[in-house]
């Protein structure tokens, strides 16, 4: 009695091993949880879980998990941590992904896999370009879509003589190099400053010598902090405008408060677009975590329910990646930023929107959608693309 | 070249300058007297900020907030030196650097559970929050001339103490000879655990004052540890003096260096190149600096006499 029991129960467990693999849907999520970076994860794990709960935990009638991963903003823990989501986990989907040197490194192992990769934040133009895969989708932007924005914007405003500043790395030459593209007026000057500077009074002094009419910056997370609470220190801001992106955001607004109020800054999503998914989305966002969700939170929520459209496309046959590819194409989702379509290298055409940084009724400084700047905006890279729609 | 600027330049490497000297003393104290590296002296420098960021956020009040970030690093700083480094003091280096950055990593972490990933607000005070004009035309952080003063009469309190009073006597007695001032019936022990809360207190002054500079966040200390190490290093082990010139030598040379090796290098080179090349060799310069000082004066310019 007791040996069938034995059998049973073991053949039991046999059985059920593998057909549970196959019947919940498993997604990576690798993102920075530890480090001054760390505040920018939170908000794509919140923004992640709060997705997964209103789908009730559940895509296409299966249970769905998200396995969390801390890449510690290097990119060969993410390299690592993709490697055991795929053969560990055995995950459906790998997303999040802030940083763009750790998307380049994960991204041979996720594609060649054949597994679905999704940038929840990370846009390098490699693979919006020459690199560009059937089985990766972006759920945000291509790296030089924000500050062709500001360039453009700052252009169509007849603003001339700008003083331009980024951090001396890859991605602050990109973003120079994007505002430049769409930006016709004179360049003041360019200045590079070392990465992870914390003081920049001595440039500071440099750009009231200069002079210039307007500043365009991309100082991202902590860098953005000490830089707004300085030019405001130094006298500066209410005197040359201070255009940026990636500078001021949810993210930085809480430590830098008042001193970032009139700034200008560019971007794809805001809070305060009009659309009922997004308004839910927000809603929902600070009742359940008691703060504002950033770009990157919405980014995050985008990419759970583009994964859920797909999964629910395919009714849950998770063999099926090419119907899955498909489905992701379509972006058949309500999306926090209104409807958009996919270019054929898979990254979204939409929209680009001007802000303003003021204060809100309850005492905290947002930013505010002025106008939009690029309807239905595509990346300069899609045509290095080999794919076709 | 305008000489304002340069002037204006000059200020902001004296400013740096002093803000290091705050973190320094207190290093250099400790790594001269006691013998003890403490790579978790800029821990003291975040937790100054924390709490003052947190204490202003409560009440509003900014010499409330100060009294609260100062007191906070001196309580943490003699706390871990009873738990922690008492027993540290006996052994070798590298288990003092490897017990050390483990408490960094502690630091960083309780910030982190105690007040979450997101960087505090920290505001100048109203009264600070203005600009002085220096020179007519050169508008001046009314903030940053605070930090040079409060900065300067830290080192003037610090001299007199050193130099003047019997425990300052004992200190530079322990930085010279740490066996004999033992010998001769000090309580060493009282002693050390005065030095530490001075530097913590220090650290932490230096933190909370950098508060509404920088940012408040999990790892903000770290840093400006290593341009510490660097400032003692130059100045000479123990030696308060030695921090203080070796301060506003780093500052004023880190300044310069990011301020004016651009545009020196765009003239004899291509301005792309030099855009490059300058913020590149500019964070190089302190180094340079430290490794130029060692090679004629392996000491420090001023070490104390007869180790």
């Amino acid at each position: 009695m007791r040996k069938t029991f034995i059998a049973v129960l073991s053949a039991a467990f046999l059985l059920t091993a593998p057909a549970l693999a196959a019947t919940k849907v498993r997604i990576g999520f690798i993102t920075t949880l530890s480090g001054p970076a760390g505040v920018i994860g939170k908000h794509m794990k919140d923004a992640a879980n709060l997705a997964l709960k209103d789908l009730g935990g559940k895509m296409a009638g299966l249970p769905a998990e998200i396995i969390y991963g801390d890449d510690q903003m290097r990119p060969d823990v993410g390299r690592q941590l993709a490697e055991e989501m795929l053969e560990r986990d055995k995950v459906n989907f790998v997303t999040g992904v802030i940083w763009s040197n750790v998307l380049l490194a994960i991204r041979q192992p996720v594609l060649s896999s054949g597994t679905i990769l999704i940038s929840a934040n990370a846009g390098p133009h490699e693979l919006a370009g020459k690199l560009c895969a059937p089985n990766f989708f972006s759920a945000s932007w291509q790296n030089d879509e924000t500050p062709e924005a500001m360039g453009e914007y700052m252009t169509s405003r007849k603003i001339t003589d700008v003083y331009l500043m980024a951090p001396n790395y890859a991605a602050g030459k990109d973003m120079l190099a994007g505002f430049k593209r769409y930006f016709k007026g004179k360049i003041a000057a360019e200045v590079y400053t070392k990465f992870g500077q914390s003081d920049y009074q001595t440039e500071i002094t440099e750009i009231r010598a200069a002079k210039p009419h307007a500043v365009f910056v991309f100082y991202p997370g902590g860098m953005g902090i000490q830089f707004m609470k300085q030019y405001a220190q130094s006298g500066l801001r209410g005197k040359i405008p201070l255009y940026s992106v990636f500078t001021a955001d949810e993210t930085t607004l809480p430590a830098v408060g008042a001193a970032a109020a009139g700034n200008y800054e560019a971007g794809f999503w805001n809070w305060d677009l009009n659309y009922p998914a997004n308004k839910k989305f927000v809603s929902e966002f600070r009742k359940t975590y008691h703060y504002r969700p950033s770009f990157y939170a919405a980014q995050s929520y985008d990419a759970i329910n583009l994964i859920n459209s797909a999964v629910k496309a395919v009714k849950g046959n998770l063999e099926d990646r090419k119907g899955m590819i498909a489905a992701l194409d379509k972006a058949n989702f309500a999306s926090v930023r209104g409807p958009f379509r996919y270019d054929v290298n898979h990254f979204p055409i939409e929209n680009f929107y001007l802000f303003k940084i003021v204060k809100a009724a309850d005492g905290a400084y947002v930013r505010k959608t002025v106008k939009v700047i690029f309807h239905n905006h595509k990346d300069a890279y899609y045509k290095e693309c080999h794919m076709t729609k | 070249m305008p000489y304002l600027l340069v002037l204006e330049e000059a200020l902001n490497g004296i400013e740096l300058g002093i803000m290091l000297f705050l973190m320094a003393a207190g290093l250099t104290l400790i790594f001269g007297i006691m013998n003890l590296i403490n790579l978790a002296h800029g821990s003291f420098y975040m937790v100054g900020a924390y709490v003052s960021a947190a204490t202003f956020a409560k009440t509003g009040s900014f010499f409330l907030a100060l009294a609260a970030g100062v007191a906070a690093g001196a309580v943490v700083g003699v706390f871990t030196e009873i738990v922690v480094f008492r027993t540290l003091y006996r052994r070798d280096h590298l288990d003092q650097v490897l017990a050390t950055f483990g408490l960094v990593l502690f630091f960083n972490e309780a910030v982190r559970i105690l007040w979450g990933p997101t960087a505090l607000y920290a505001t100048v005070p109203r009264f600070l929050s203005g600009q002085v004009d220096i020179l007519p035309g050169a508008p001046y952080p009314a903030y940053r001339l605070a930090i040079i003063v409060v900065g300067l009469l830290v080192a003037g309190l610090l001299y007199g103490l050193v130099a003047k009073t019997r425990i300052g006597m004992l200190i530079r007695a322990g930085a010279s000879n740490r066996v004999m001032v033992g010998a001769l019936g000090v309580n060493v022990r009282l002693l050390y655990t005065l030095l530490f809360a001075t530097g913590a207190a220090l650290a932490a002054l230096a933190g909370l004052m950098a508060g509404p500079i920088f940012t408040v966040d999990s790892g903000m200390g770290d840093s400006v540890m290593i341009q510490a190490f660097v400032v003692i290093v130059i100045g000479g082990i123990g030696s308060i003096r030695g921090a203080f010139v070796a301060a506003l030598l780093v500052g004023f040379v880190g300044t310069m260096g990011r301020a004016f090796l651009s545009p020196l290098l765009a003239t004899v080179m291509a301005p792309s190149a030099a855009d490059n090349a300058g913020p590149t060799l500019a964070s190089m310069a302190i180094y340079f600096l430290m490794a130029t000082v060692l090679f004629f004066r392996p000491q420090g310019l001023f070490p104390p006499q007869a180790r």
